[in-house]
């Protein structure tokens, strides 16, 4: 009886999809292997007729990260086409294997202004970045998304910014080789790239700068400005109101915000009127450096001394009476 | 804190000094002294909570707490009400006391057992409790102001000093730049942040516990509240002043009627929103430091 109300459904379940597979595909059309397809496109000649090439070059392909795959997983709309195929194809769907990393591109600010703001030709999508038929892992020293490579991708349109990041002091450590020099990605995330002026997207770079100046975050986060920031508002500096964003250069350099010379400028930025005397401030103090600041270590071993002292001194003052008292009660009741 | 520093006035008329039943009490605080006491209870609670979310900014309750003064901004501004609310209140004081000791004429602020300077009967009397702790002798004959009452009034006074000026200097750094150096200002924030903690914790624990949760006080004093003792109490926590106000006879001048119902209410409704608060804002430091 199971058995045959198995049957059933099975049946019931399967005749429409074996139907529809039947009418989808014709036991005589095969999909296109990707021989057929190179059989044209390897013609270094051939273009659209807005002049792009259509050429594919099969060996550069093959040595991509998706070099094991036929045409057709990507060009999906060509494994039910024949040869010679129409000249529109489907834009091809990364996300349809890359559905994390499609969930964040689509949540980002390149995918809005593609799909919002219609800046169809101009906003990148996926192979913008990654290439189309030669995409190397971003591990690869010869990927477009290699961290060697990124500023340059990036640059291809943020060409200003890219101006401004190759004057920097970490572009320089970048050029010598240094793999933890930080490239655009660092900051600004790989896919779901948000507006770069939110509060929210502006506090949290000061965790990527941490992530190698801990004991420079550390000591800001000592001050007015690093709490403030901490409690997750921005109205005073974080990182790189002070430091700038891109182009940033070392307090020995002249050409720095934050060379002696350019501190009262820069200060000034928001406390219009800072003085000389003002910009004495330490924006990263160390209260256990004595060369940094006498009076601040002074102050912090006074306090070290003073709190522990005084608790101390009070606590054992408070539990003492409190012992006596009970015993005092006792004896009454 | 016990700001007063001279004995109470006589009660008015209206009050008559007789022996009955209803002269149980003896003024302790008079009614300025006790409005001071609420106005830096509020305005210190209102500095505590608006100013932790900053000191401990890494806490997760800060911006919660900040959250509830509409935020850092709506938290400074309250801050900074706060905090001049309690300069006043100090500076009201200490002219106070000015006005009362060389206008008026009164003696004995500054010297006697009526006196809050720290005397050398203070340090007799601590050592004293230290064997009356250990049961190796009578409890002291405390003055109106015991050496611990004298510290809570000295912290408070030293405290603001500190924190006023160093808050002042945070508040209006641009001012200050054109006397002190900018590294003053991370002294200042260091100081500010140091003091409060020292401040809070204090007052939160030790004044807490001395002034209202110890056995026999339990879980309030009301005597800053109602502003008065009874006579029995006075005599038993303050031997030396109730001895020297009996022999001179002061005593009775200083008799009022007892609390009423609506009087005791009304302090334990303040003081306990207060103790409250205050014990809140405490376990939060706990947890902040601890976790």
């Amino acid at each position: 009886m199971t058995a045959r109300i198995g049957l059933l459904c099975a049946t019931v379940c399967l005749v429409p999809w074996l139907a529809g597979a039947a009418a989808a595909a014709p036991p005589d059309v095969k999909p296109p292997t990707t021989e057929d397809c190179v059989a044209c496109h390897a013609d270094a000649s051939l273009k659209r007729d807005d002049g792009r090439s259509l050429a594919v070059d099969a060996k550069r392909f093959e040595s991509s990260i998706h070099g094991p795959m036929a045409c057709v997983d990507c060009h999906a709309d060509l494994s039910k086409a024949e040869l010679p195929h129409e000249p529109k194809l489907a834009p091809v769907q990364c996300a349809s294997c890359h559905d994390d990393i499609g969930g964040k591109y689509r949540d980002s600010i390149h995918a809005w202004a593609k799909d919002k703001a219609g800046l169809t030709t101009a906003a990148p999508s996926c192979a913008s970045c990654h290439g189309t038929h030669e995409i190397k892992a971003h591990t690869d020293k010869t990927s477009r998304v290699h961290r060697s490579q990124v500023p340059a991708t990036c640059g291809s349109c943020h060409a200003g910014v890219r101006e401004h990041y190759d004057k920097g002091i970490h572009a320089a450590a970048l050029a010598k080789g240094d793999s933890r020099a930080p490239v655009c990605v660092d900051c600004h995330t790989t896919h779901d790239i948000k507006r770069a002026d939110t509060d929210k997207w502006r506090l949290s770079v000061t965790a990527e700068c941490g992530s190698c100046h801990a004991g420079v975050v550390d000591s800001f986060r000592r001050t007015f400005h690093g709490k403030v920031t901490e409690l997750g508002f921005a109205r005073v500096a974080a990182c790189a109101d002070c430091h700038g964003a891109h182009d940033i250069l070392p307090a020995s350099n002249a050409a720095s915000m934050v060379a002696p010379a350019r501190l009262v400028e820069t200060c000034g930025k928001c406390h219009q009127g800072a003085n000389e005397r003002f910009v004495r401030y330490d924006p990263h103090p160390n209260p256990r450096d004595y060369k940094r600041s006498a009076v601040l270590w002074w102050a912090n071993r006074f306090y070290w001394v003073l709190i522990p002292g005084c608790f101390a001194f009070f606590g054992v003052h408070s539990l003492l009476w409190f012992r006596r008292s009970m015993k005092d009660r006792e004896k009454h009741s | 804190m016990t700001p007063t520093i001279a004995e109470p006035p006589a009660p008015t008329a209206a009050a008559p000094v007789v022996a009955t039943a209803r002269s149980t009490h003896v003024l302790r605080f008079d009614r300025p002294t006790r409005v001071l006491h609420i106005v830096v209870m509020v305005t210190f609670l209102g500095l505590a909570a608006t100013g932790m979310p900053l000191l401990f900014s890494d806490a997760p309750w800060a911006r919660a707490l900040a959250m509830l003064f509409f935020g850092f901004h709506g938290a400074g501004l309250a801050h900074r009400f706060f905090g001049l609310a309690l300069l006043g209140a100090v500076v009201w004081h200490l002219a106070n006391v000015f006005w009362r000791a060389f206008v008026r004429g009164e003696s004995g602020l500054f010297w006697g057992p009526n006196s809050m300077v720290p005397q050398p009967r203070d340090f007799v009397q601590f050592y004293q409790q230290l064997r009356w702790f250990f049961s190796k002798g009578p409890q002291p004959k405390f003055e109106r102001f015991a050496y611990w009452e004298k510290f809570d009034y000295w912290a408070v006074l030293w405290g603001t000093a500190l924190m006023g000026a160093s808050g002042l200097v945070l508040w209006f750094p641009m001012a200050a730049s054109r006397v002190l150096p900018g590294w003053l200002f991370n002294v200042a924030l260091f100081v500010h942040g140091a003091e409060a903690t020292l401040a809070i914790v204090f007052i939160f624990a030790i004044h807490f516990f001395n002034g209202h949760l110890r056995p026999g006080k339990f879980p309030m004093d009301m005597v800053m509240f109602t502003g008065s003792v009874s006579r029995e109490e006075l005599r038993h926590e303050r031997a030396g002043q109730y001895e020297r106000l009996a022999a001179s006879g002061a005593l009775d001048r200083l008799v009022v009627p007892p609390p009423t119902p609506h009087d005791i209410g009304r302090g334990q409704l303040v003081g306990g929103i207060g103790l409250s608060l205050g014990i809140a804002l405490f376990v939060l430091i706990l947890y902040a430091t601890l976790r």
